[in-house]
């Protein structure tokens, strides 16, 4: 190696093996993370104890705010009366059957108008109206349409997830490196080549932004579809807890629905920590 | 300059684009003919707008010229082309594939076995000392690493011309006198032909056998230079020579910058 490679080489850290001295300077960064764990843990602690003792001791009854154990003791006999496993598992279902298909549909057809300008131009106007429009505001009309069954909770699911990833799609395609797609023109590659090593690819960090942003849209809209009609899922269980008062009911189904959601963020967030490997985390 | 031998002519090219407003044409250049012989390392150089990169579209196939004819290898330049290799400012590495997969990428519209693309791409990050960095990512390589990759990408193609855009304008200094250094270096042992498009007038007397000099817009070549001087593999060297500095001046004075900066 003659000296000028030695330098360029240097200038780069190698990915494996960091030399020893530098976790010296890891470690304190590491107790920080440490430090904010425990605070987050800590702070859960105290927002419990808060709320199994402060509502009563401001006399704040229990059908208003009903206490932690309240909550548990309630959870406990939905399991056991309620059917609590057969709701929750409905809900997640189809909303994780929506929240599928949604996705495949928005990113199919940001692929597709991403791929011809003119059916672009012409639909985007259409497009940006039903973008804009409340979409759970639709659920009444599929019950009308599908009747009190699963259709209308799973098409209004489609429909909320469907627009963040179309646009989240097609502004990338709108935007790939034009300097790549020519490069990949001069190495004589096809339209199709171009799609699938360049286009598709680069696409990949919108797409899963918009996936994001659908996991949690998923839930809104299977709960809007269960509040709105039929009597299967925990949306159905917050508008029957409410009609016997029971707060309780309402709040363990709020924090079940919550616990839906996590776990489709949480699956598309191992996706995309897979997918998206070769961006460095920082800038991720 | 009229060579049967030569790998790429150019005759009596011109370019004309639609106005941006669109209220008649920009030439961008006009009447250019230039030759490239093989194993030839030719530099152009020019005042920024000079259509120096429109040189580079119209020869890589990716534009085609308002009037004259290019020749690549006695075959007339009608698209996008197997035998140019080009390299621009940004690296263009594909983020999402390792190094070694990014080399590959050039031979993928070809038919070639995975094995055969593999072998390739692997000889051409050993020439560009990369070997070492096959399965790394592109984010895990300096700047100059980056673009001695997307040298690698390039050579893999086994290129008939070599078209550089200004490969090293956006490096720091130092980067910069190592990597000239390091390209001069592969392209001389590889002997390949190469087109070097720069404004960077000492970049092109020390890297260069012959230095093509293109006016404002519209672009024509107003002045040729050979550059006679020995080590063309080693620009830090030539830096050094004397004659390197006389060369500079008298593109300095074709180029009329002082007057410009008076």
């Amino acid at each position: 190696m003659s000296a000028p490679d030695i330098i360029d080489a240097q200038a780069t850290a190698r990915p494996t093996s960091p030399p020893e001295r530098n976790r010296v300077f890891v470690a304190p960064t590491l107790s920080g993370n440490h430090m904010a764990i425990l605070g987050s843990l800590a702070f859960g602690v105290v927002f419990l104890l808060a709320w199994q003792f402060l509502p009563p001791a401001l006399g704040v009854p229990p059908y208003i705010i009903p206490t932690v154990t309240d909550l548990v003791t309630e959870f406990g006999r939905m399991a056991e009366r309620e059917r609590l496993i057969f709701h929750t598992s409905s809900t997640f279902f189809i909303g994780t059957i929506g929240f599928i298909i949604g996705s495949l549909l928005g990113a199919a057809i940001g692929y597709a108008l991403g791929m011809s300008t003119l059916l672009e131009k012409v639909l985007s106007p259409y497009l940006l109206g039903l973008q804009i429009a409340p979409k759970v505001a639709f659920a009444p009309l599929f019950i009308m349409w599908f009747g009190y069954n699963a259709w209308p909770k799973l098409v209004v699911t489609i429909l909320v997830v469907f627009f963040p990833i179309l646009v989240n799609v097609l502004q990338s395609m709108k935007t790939v490196d034009r300097d790549m797609i020519n490069l990949a023109r001069a190495y004589s590659m096809s339209r199709w080549q171009i799609f699938w090593k360049i286009e598709v690819p680069a696409s990949m960090p919108a797409l899963l932004a918009g996936l994001r942003i659908g996991a949690t849209l998923a839930v809104i809209g299977v709960t809007v579809g269960e509040l709105v009609g039929g009597n299967t899922g925990l949306g159905y269980l917050i508008t029957f807890g409410e009609g016997q008062a029971n707060t309780a009911m309402v709040f363990n189904a709020i924090i079940l629905l919550t616990l839906v959601g996590i776990i489709l963020y949480a699956a598309v967030a191992a996706l995309e920590a897979r997918v998206l490997h070769y961006i460095p985390r920082a800038q991720r | 300059m009229q060579n049967t031998a030569s790998v790429l002519d150019l005759v009596e090219v011109t370019r004309r684009f639609r106005a941006p407003n669109g209220a008649g044409e920009l030439t961008a250049i006009e009447q250019v003919s230039l030759s490239v012989r093989p194993g030839e390392f030719v530099a152009v150089v020019g005042p920024s707008g000079c259509g120096k990169s429109t040189i580079l579209n119209l020869v890589s196939g990716l534009d085609r010229p308002s009037e004259g004819g290019i020749v690549l290898n006695g075959q007339p330049v009608e698209g996008p082309n197997p035998s140019v290799g080009f390299m621009l400012q940004k690296d263009l590495l594909l983020p999402w594939r390792s190094i070694v997969h990014n080399v590959e990428f050039g031979l993928e519209a070809r038919g070639l076995s995975r094995g055969e693309r593999r072998e390739r791409a692997l000889r051409e990050l050993k020439r560009c000392r990369l070997e070492d960095f096959a399965a790394s990512y592109p984010y895990q390589l300096s700047g100059g690493m980056r673009q001695r990759a997307a040298l690698a990408r390039t050579l893999a193609i086994e290129p008939a011309i070599v078209l550089l855009d200004e490969p090293f304008s956006a490096l720091d200094a130092q980067t910069k006198l190592i990597l000239q250094r390091s390209f001069a270096n592969t392209i001389a042992t590889s002997g390949i032909t190469t087109l070097l498009i720069t404004h960077d007038l000492l970049e092109a007397v020390t890297m260069s056998d012959r230095i093509l000099v293109m006016s404002e817009r519209p672009g024509r070549i107003i002045d040729e230079i050979v550059v006679d001087l020995p080590e063309r593999d080693n620009p830090m060297h030539r830096m050094g020579s004397p004659k390197t500095k006389q060369y500079v001046d008298h593109l300095m004075a074709t180029l009329h910058l002082e007057e410009k900066a008076a």
